[in-house]
């Protein structure tokens, strides 16, 4: 991390390092990131109690069709997500405008076929007071939809901002953070995934 | 500082005089009359000559740095000591600790061997706030009393019937929580006969202060015949009992309570059966005497503030009969 | 330099009146905030305290009826963890860790704000249900299944669940800003290696809460959605578990107590080398043990744990590692003793705070390792010996520390000193006070009285015991009074101070006192672990603007790299703001509402914090953000 910068002026140079503001994102992903670990850590130890059936009260495996779905759209929006980063680092205002654009179609798709279809479709068979099962994996995939959705609001608000040209090569930490967390939501969908749906088969 | 130096004197003094000595009739750790809480006062004395040989070690260069004398002319190094804190504060510890490790590792295994094959086994329930305690070889079933013969291994099956409790006698054994979807094992053995004074140790709501219990040890033989004695139904009861057994079987006793050879058979208050031969009222509140259990019949919240049963709407003279028919069941 | 001066005053003096006590950033008022509101929590807590060795002075009294008594040591425990030792010690961190790292401000000012009213407000919520009666019972630990609704209905439980999430957010706030404003402000030239070791101490804290924190939240999570939206996490009958929620308490809990105790450790390693007149001995080793800390406490959360039936091989591993935990403490311990006896002490208040803090510490550190053999803790666990051994080293280790943290740097934060006399006296009636209390309480529990009883019977031989105590606590008041008088007195008409009074080697003691609204003239150049020792002309460079940049064009500090501390960047840092005062009301609100179940009060909540956030997001910059 040593830089090549020297501190011999009284004014040092203007250089391009790490903002704190990069930094404090990283660390609020860190705690959010524990925060989902403790979550998944929690699921083992119920589902280790109550083993040996998982689901249990006679809930059926989950299906992994609308995940699967969900998946494809989740995934996919970290691409236009990337682009519109890289959009803006090289100054390509219309890369930004449209990459965030499409990503958020996506997490909103993600959205509408939890809420639409995915919940619904368990909410007939289970709710969160059913059992602990229930109380398990309405919390942890709502959690995880509640991170969506504040991605969501994140990206609305670096479209606003990009919409009255308050980004440029040099100033656009909002758009990384907007990033950075956009990326992070994806990945803890990918550990939920593989914890709820995937997990109770074996 | 001289006041600092004579302080901690009187203090290590008070710990090593005061603490064997200080007291009969104490639940004391320090007094064990089993095998395992002997094992564990042995663990306690030798840790705390290793704890009073670390303190008197830092203490005296404590003293040492603030009151040397040091030289006008004593120039201060700069780095220098390293060694030194390596040595005290890793190398020595680490010693220290290895052998407390293991230590204590040997004395948890002999604490958590497997029980023999004579032993007996017990059931205890912890309630709020009191105890259920049942010998299921004899289909015995009584309350904040557990007889045991001495010498002799006593299996506890520990578990709950509403929050986290936990056994504790401390001069016979370690102590086990009692939680709620589990049952829990332990050891209870006594060497020699006495009352052991044991308390619940887990916070369990408004009355744990007064969740206590007695633990008898009696010779086995005399155990045995206390619990033939237990086993048996109530007999027939005459005059100001039998009203009394009336003035039970109508009133809102029975909606809690069970005595056998009566149709009272709820369980949401302690077993009464034998309930003239327990020395306590209440998970050891009050002696069990007539007039504490008019005293208890009548307002229960006057002895035990919280306890889980509603005062009793009898008149005096149905309530003499109750007390004169409950101190009755031997 | 005069011209310096006046400079940055007029870019970085806020707005005088009641507008900007509201707005301020700054991170030295909001310091000085933190330590006054936590010395309150302090006193109040000190008097539940008070009241329950009162109780407890002799058997089968009857002063607080059970419920009473059990809201007190309740919310004794909880105000004294959460609302006094963690937010006094934030306190000193925002006020000194950017004097210390020659730093103009913390990371991000508003974020600081926006944390200390968090705290303020969840000190608020937590401690108005003591005052309507509503307190949580359940003690600080809240175990399961006792506080769910089926055993606890009411609110009282849920002032518990809900404020320990309110008052996290703060903690976790603080810490990710203390985290950035080390990793990045450090003067030019302060490597990690010439860290003062209470900015290690900080940011080995404020890692352990990013790591800890989650825990405490998920918990409480679980316990009010259990509570109040009919979950079962923690419901048997349902699949859930009461263990779960000891897991989750303690994986917080452990670390926790070396959250409080690792800035407490690293003040003494401050102030200790100062009187004893010499740098601190073996400081790689003293910054091992810091971090060491910091680590294996998140091992070793089962101790807590030993009396509930889990298999005997588990014990065992957090047996060892328990024992373990000792040796970067007795590091430590050494270090600092061979410190003294290699210097020249000089025998301030402070400083006697700080022997007070040696002789208590260990103490209670050496009860520690005792625990930790598992038979003998299953025998004591939940008895007063554990009281005993967690107040040595909570109040030897954390408020001893604290209270020669506040005698050591009053003059700096108001320019004035205090009474000797009277600070002797405070400390010998605290230091003896204390002992006269607390040591009993191992002979207590050692004779069988178990802990969070309201009443006991006579005749167990822990009568004589629970007097001593109880006359000690009194001792021990008066010597909090007289440091009470002693500090009022200071603040009335104490003698000034000076820039230096101690002479001293950080480089908060390089600037006037108080320290003027901009902190540093010029941001100096460090090139060594004791600046002020090394370079004693380094406060006049820093007045003169020669120490290095000035930065007077605009609301500016410098910004360094990670490890060495090269000069790097300048940081534009933001000003007075009434956002993040916003933002904690609109939290205040949403768990407000949702403590009486009132969603629609929630949203409106929900709207005001957005506000908040929005109009702070929009202020921002996207250079540099806060
Ligand atoms: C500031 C807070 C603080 C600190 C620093 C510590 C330090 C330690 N604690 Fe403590 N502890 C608490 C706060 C703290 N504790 C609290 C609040 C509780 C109770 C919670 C509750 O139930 O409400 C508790 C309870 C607690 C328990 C559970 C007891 C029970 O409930 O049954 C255990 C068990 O292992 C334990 C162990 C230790 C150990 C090993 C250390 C070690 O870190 C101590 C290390 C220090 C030294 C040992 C002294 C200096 C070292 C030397 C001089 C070197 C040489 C020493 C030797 C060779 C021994 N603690
Ligand atoms: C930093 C932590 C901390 C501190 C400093 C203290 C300080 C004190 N504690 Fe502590 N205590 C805990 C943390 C702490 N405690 C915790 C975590 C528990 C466990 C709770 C639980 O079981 O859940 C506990 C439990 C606990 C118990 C056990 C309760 C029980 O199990 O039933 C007792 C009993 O005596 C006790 C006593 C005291 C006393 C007498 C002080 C004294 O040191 C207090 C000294 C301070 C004062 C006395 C205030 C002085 C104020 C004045 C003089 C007023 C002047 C007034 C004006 C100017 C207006 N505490
Ligand atoms: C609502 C349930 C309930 C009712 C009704 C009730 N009790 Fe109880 N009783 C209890 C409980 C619970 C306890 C244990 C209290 C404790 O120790 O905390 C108890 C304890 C007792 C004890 C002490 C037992 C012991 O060994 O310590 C006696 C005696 C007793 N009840 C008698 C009566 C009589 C007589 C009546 C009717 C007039 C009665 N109870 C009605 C619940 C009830
Ligand atoms: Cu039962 Cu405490
Ligand atoms: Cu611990």
């Amino acid at each position: 991390m040593s830089s090549s910068f020297a501190a011999t002026a009284t004014t040092p140079p203007h250089a391009r390092t790490r903002e704190s503001g990069w930094w404090g994102m990283l660390l609020f992903i860190v705690t959010e990131a524990t925060i989902f670990g403790i979550l998944f850590a929690t699921y083992f130890y119920l589902r280790f109690k109550n083993m040996p059936v998982w689901p249990p009260d006679g809930i059926k495996q989950p299906t992994l069709g609308l995940p699967l779905l969900m998946s494809a759209f989740l995934l996919t929006s970290s691409i236009p997500m990337h682009v519109a980063e890289l959009g803006v680092k090289k100054g390509k205002q219309t890369w930004l405008k449209a990459g965030l654009a499409l990503s958020f179609l996506l997490g909103a798709g993600f959205l509408v076929v939890m809420l639409g279809f995915e919940y619904p479709e368990k909410l007939k068979e289970f709710t969160a007071q059913t059992d602990v099962y229930g109380s398990l994996f309405f919390l942890i995939t709502g959690l995880h939809g509640s991170h969506v959705f504040v991605g969501l609001v994140m990206n609305s608000w670096a479209q606003v901002k990009a919409a009255r040209g308050r980004f440029d090569e040099r100033h656009h930490l909002t758009m990384l953070n907007v990033a950075v967390y956009w990326h992070f939501v994806d990945v803890i969908w990918i550990f939920v995934f593989l914890t709820l749906y995937f997990s109770p088969r074996f | 500082m001289r006041r600092s130096r004579a302080l901690l004197l009187v203090v290590a003094a008070a710990a090593a005089a005061l603490l064997p000595a200080c007291s009969s009739g104490s639940p004391s750790t320090l007094q064990p009359r089993g095998p395992a809480a002997q094992r564990i006062d042995g663990l306690w004395w030798f840790m705390f000559w290793i704890a009073l040989g670390v303190f008197a070690v830092v203490i005296g260069m404590l003293l040492f740095g603030l009151f040397r004398r040091r030289k006008s002319g004593e120039s201060v190094a700069r780095g220098g000591g390293e060694r030194a804190v390596v040595l005290l504060g890793i190398v020595a510890p680490a010693i220290i600790l290895t052998t407390l490790f293991v230590v204590s590792l040997r004395d948890l295994n002999a604490l958590s061997a497997p029980a023999k094959s004579d032993a007996m086994t017990v059931s205890v329930i912890g309630h709020d706030w009191w105890w259920e305690v049942r010998y299921p070889q004899r289909h015995v079933v009584t309350a904040n009393e557990i007889h045991i013969p001495t010498g002799t291994q006593v299996l506890l099956h520990l578990s709950t019937g509403d929050v986290i409790h936990s056994f504790w006698v401390p001069q016979l054994s370690e102590k086990t929580d009692m939680i709620p979807g589990k049952t829990n094992r332990m050891l209870l053995e006594a060497d020699r006969p006495g009352i052991y004074r044991g308390q619940c140790a887990e916070f369990c709501g408004l009355e744990h202060a007064r969740m206590s219990f007695l633990v008898i040890a009696e010779p086995p033989s005399q155990f045995q015949t206390w619990l033939a004695g237990e086993s048996q139904p109530i007999g027939s009861v005459t005059g100001a009992a039998a009203q009394g057994k009336r003035v039970f079987l109508t009133s809102t006793c029975v909606s809690c309570h069970t005595i056998q050879g009566t149709n009272a058979d709820a369980t949401d208050g302690p077993d009464l059966t034998h309930f003239g031969s327990r020395r306590t009222i209440a998970a050891n509140s009050v002696a069990n005497t007539p007039g504490n259990l008019a005293a208890w019949i009548e307002d229960p919240q006057g002895i035990k503030p919280g306890a889980l049963m509603p005062p009793a709407v009898v008149e005096p003279r149905q309530l003499q009969a109750l007390v004169t028919f409950l101190e009755g069941l031997k | 330099m005069v011209a310096i001066a006046e400079r940055l005053t007029s870019i970085w003096e806020e707005t005088p009146g009641l507008a900007s006590w509201l707005t301020t950033v700054d991170h030295k008022r909001i310091g000085k905030r933190y330590i006054a509101t936590a010395f309150v929590f302090f006193v109040l807590a000190g008097l539940e305290a008070m009241a329950m060795r009162i109780q407890l002075a002799r058997p089968g009294q009857a002063v607080f009826t059970p419920n009473a008594f059990n809201q007190l040591f309740t919310m004794h425990g909880v105000s004294m963890i959460f609302l006094f030792a963690t937010p006094i010690l934030s306190g000193f961190g925002n006020y000194f860790v950017p004097l210390m790292i020659g730093a103009r401000d913390m990371a991000f000012p508003r974020l600081n704000a926006f944390g200390y009213w968090v705290f303020f407000f969840a000190g608020l919520f937590m401690s108005f249900s003591l005052v309507i009666g509503k307190a949580p019972t359940d003690g600080w630990f809240n175990y399961v299944p006792f506080a769910l609704t089926h055993y606890s209905p009411g609110l009282n439980i849920d002032f518990y669940g809900l404020g320990i999430i309110f008052v996290g957010i703060s903690s976790t706030t603080g810490a990710i800003n203390f985290i950035v404003t080390i990793f990045k402000m450090r003067a030019p030239g302060m490597s990690i290696n010439r860290m003062p070791l209470f900015v290690w101490a900080v940011l080995t804290t404020a890692f352990a809460i990013v790591f800890a924190l989650p825990s405490l939240t998920v918990a409480n999570v679980l316990l009010e959605l259990d509570r109040k939206a009919g979950f079962h996490f923690y419901d048997v009958a349902h699949g859930g578990d009461p263990i779960l929620w000891q897991h989750l308490f303690w994986i917080f809990g452990h670390p926790d107590v070396y959250i409080i105790v690792l800035p407490a450790l690293g003040i003494v390693s401050t102030i200790l080398p100062v009187f004893s007149r010499r740098p601190i001995v073996a400081y790689p080793y003293v910054v091992l043990g810091t971090v060491a800390i910091g680590i294996v406490g998140f091992g070793v959360w089962v101790h807590h744990m030993f009396a509930t039936g889990l298999p005997q091989l588990g014990l065992s591993f957090f047996s060892a590692a328990s024992m373990m935990v000792v040796i970067p403490s007795g590091i430590q311990m050494f270090a600092w003793v061979i410190t003294i006896i290699k210097g020249r002490p000089v025998f301030t208040v402070p400083f006697l705070f700080i022997i007070g803090f040696i002789v208590t510490f260990l103490i209670g550190g050496l009860t520690g390792p005792m625990f930790a053999a598992v038979p003998f803790d299953q025998q004591i666990t939940d008895s007063y010996f554990v009281v005993a051994h967690f107040h040595y080293v909570l109040f030897g280790g954390a408020v001893f520390p604290i209270f020669a943290a506040l005698y050591y740097w009053l003059p700096k934060m108001t320019g004035r000193l205090t009474n000797e006399r009277l600070g002797k006296l405070s400390f010998w009636l605290i230091f003896v006070g204390f002992q006269v209390t607390f040591f009993p309480m191992h002979i207590m529990g050692l004779l069988g009285m178990p802990r969070r009883i309201y009443t006991y019977q006579s005749g167990l031989g822990w009568d004589v015991w629970n007097m001593t105590s109880s006359i000690g606590s009194f001792v021990l008041a008066a010597g909090v009074l007289a440091f009470i008088i002693d500090y009022y007195l200071s603040l009335r008409r104490g003698l000034p101070a000076g820039d230096d009074p101690w002479a001293a080697d950080t480089l908060e003691w390089a600037i006037s006192s108080p320290p003027p609204a901009y902190n540093f003239e010029s941001i100096p150049q460090v090139s060594s672990r004791e600046p002020l020792w090394d370079q004693p002309d380094l406060p006049q460079q820093i007045r003169r603007g020669t120490a290095g940049p000035v930065l007077a064009e605009g609301h500016e500090t410098v910004g360094t790299s990670v490890l060495d501390a090269d000069s790097e960047d300048v940081l534009e840092m933001p000003g007075e703001s009434p956002w993040p005062l916003t933002s904690a009301v609109g939290l205040l609100i949403i768990f407000c509402a949702l403590l009486i179940s009132h969603l629609l009060l929630a949203a409106a909540g929900l709207v005001v914090m957005s506000i908040g956030i929005s109009g702070w997001l929009w202020d921002t910059g996207d250079v540099n953000s806060g």
